[in-house]
């Protein structure tokens, strides 16, 4: 990175972090970051959805969407959520190989399961045995992404039933009396006052999807878990130019930072969100604020 | 091929370290994989119970700590609690592993702490500590005011009132989240062989196993429905034994008036 960098060997220990600090491996363990980060953003609308999704199925009139809506979440609760995490990345994979087996190769007359393996025609492998390198990423990554989703859906659909049954049911008799349909009610009046009766659940649910994201270590994801323990073990001078000794500890507790900065600064902003979110609303939040702007 | 009973009498404590030595390897039966995980279990229950029984009175501790006015006991115990909820368990079994790792470098009596019995335990210990002291502090600040007052009426004052008011009141407002800690306790124990704690011999818990057996048969369809009944029969029986100690903090209140059991995944780690 820097001029200097040339011979390791010779540098002083502020200068010799210097280099260490910005050599290859360690720019990747920043990218990994950066993966972090692009997961949470991904996966915390597409949970929203499915929760959406899954409370909505919930208040659903036909009988078999709601049991579908409340076995699913019933499911999600009662089990480890890493046995999920480790079962659906293998599960999806095969779903979605399968899938593509059965459209893709027709003719194909050996069995999938032969005994301890998965066999599929080789155009239908997933990602393509010729395809490149970070193909194959971006499928693992896209499988996490969706583990994550089904997972926290459950979750997200918990919160959002929650607030969907906490918002005033004068409210919707109301919307009825004034002759909007069933429809017009859920998303003209429902939808837009639940937000905030949801909001303490959703908040406490991204705290916990921030602790989640180590887990994609599990899912096979070149994670900061990954690179952290890679980087810290002991590396002797035979392969590579910085050697040291075991720094795992060290690496760990600077992701035990990373995660406590990371939760309180989101602490901060949901707290903030939460008052801006009050103003207007029927509830005693909404009326310290509106009783504030009138003293 | 092998009956069930010789299974189970191979492998049923394979988990620690009695019985057959070597896992099957082909030809997995169900029997094998319902017995090595529920085998696995062993573990499951021994992390959650020990760290449930220790962790709950240092968790009464730190919530007594965190609502002391004095600040030489509020600030270390607020501290404690923000460190240990705030961070992911995945990442502090990570940070114990490798600190007990260099603390044996030093001092070899440490030895113990590097395998899990010893060490996840008490990274468990702590969290759990960690989060029940916050359900308890939440309840302490609950406590009717009434109650307090009329001990103060009654001459009660320090250890005796503290004893037998702040204590039961505590108990009973905070036993329906301290369940629900209970169960999230028991799911975070699967962390454990999965952190970077070796599960030495193949002695590992029932996600262990699932996942050995989903690695060799590269089907999941089997295994870890089999964790997912387990599991769902360990909740049942905690749900069942808090539920009959919330039945008994409550007894002296009328029955409309009990507040009831239920279950909200909002403690995952």
């Amino acid at each position: 990175m820097f001029s200097y960098c040339t011979d390791p060997d010779t540098l002083d220990t502020v200068r010799w972090f210097s280099c260490f600090l910005t050599n290859g491996v360690h720019l990747s363990f920043y990218m990994s970051f950066l993966k972090v980060l692009v997961l949470l953003l991904v996966t915390a609308p597409v949970a929203l959805a499915v929760g959406f999704a899954g409370a909505m199925a919930t208040r659903a009139t036909l009988p078999p969407l709601r049991w579908l809506g409340e076995g699913y979440i019933a499911i999600m609760r009662g089990v480890p959520d890493i046995a999920f995490f480790l079962f659906f990345v293998i599960a999806l994979d095969q779903a979605f190989e399968w899938t593509r087996h059965q459209i893709l190769c027709p003719d194909w007359t050996d069995p999938i399961r032969q005994g301890n393996d998965f066999l599929v025609c080789p155009d239908a492998k997933l990602p393509l045995g010729r395809a490149a390198e970070w193909v194959h990423q971006t499928y693992s990554f896209f499988l996490a992404v969706v583990t994550f989703a089904i997972v926290f859906g459950a979750f997200a659909a918990n919160v959002l039933r929650g607030g969907m049954r906490a918002v005033p049911h004068a409210q919707l008799e109301t919307a009825a009396a004034y002759g909007m349909s069933r429809r017009q009610t859920f998303w003209r009046i429902l939808v837009p006052q639940m937000w905030i009766y949801a909001l303490p659940g959703l908040s406490n649910l991204w705290l916990i999807l921030i602790k989640a994201t180590p887990l994609l270590f599990l899912l096979g994801i070149e994670d900061i878990v990954y690179w952290a323990r890679e980087i810290g073990g002991t590396k002797t001078s035979k392969f590579t130019d910085y050697p040291h000794g075991d720094w795992r500890m060290w690496y760990f507790l600077f992701l035990l930072v990373f995660y406590l900065s990371f939760t309180r600064i989101s602490e901060i902003l949901l707290e903030r969100l939460t008052v801006r979110l009050s103003h207007g609303q029927a509830t005693t939040g909404g009326e310290a604020l509106r009783k504030e702007a009138a003293a | 091929m092998k009956s069930c009973i010789d299974t189970i009498q191979d492998y049923g404590l394979r988990a620690i370290g009695i019985g057959e030595r070597l896992l099957p390897r082909s030809d997995f039966t169900l029997c094998e994989q319902f017995t090595l995980i529920g085998s696995g279990m062993i573990w499951n229950i021994y992390f959650g119970l020990m760290a449930l029984v220790t962790g709950y009175f240092l968790a009464v501790t730190l919530a007594l700590g965190k609502s002391a006015s004095n600040p030489w006991a509020r600030k270390p115990a607020e501290w404690f609690i923000f460190i240990f909820r705030g961070s992911p368990l995945f990442i502090q079994f990570f940070f114990a592993y490798f600190f007990f790792l260099s603390l044996k470098k030093s001092y070899p009596m440490f030895d113990m702490l590097t395998s899990a019995w010893a060490g996840a335990l008490i990274v468990l210990f702590m969290n759990t500590a960690a989060y029940s002291a916050e359900i308890f502090y939440g309840a302490l600040r609950t406590i009717p005011k009434g109650d307090v007052e009329a001990a103060d009426a009654y001459g009660m004052s320090g250890w005796p009132r503290f004893r037998r008011i702040v204590w039961p009141t505590m108990m009973r407002l905070a036993w329906p989240a301290y369940t629900n800690e209970a169960i999230f306790l028991f799911h975070a124990t699967t962390l454990v062989f999965f952190s970077a704690f070796p599960a030495w011999q193949q002695r590992g818990d029932a996600l262990y196993y699932a996942s050995y057996f989903a690695d060799k048969t590269f089907n999941p369809f089997v295994p870890y429905p089999i964790l997912a009944f387990y599991f769902i029969l360990l909740t049942l029986a905690v749900v069942g034994v808090f539920g009959v100690i919330n039945t008994r903090l409550n007894r002296h209140l009328p029955a409309e008036r009990r507040p009831k059991m239920r279950l909200r995944p909002n403690l995952m780690r």
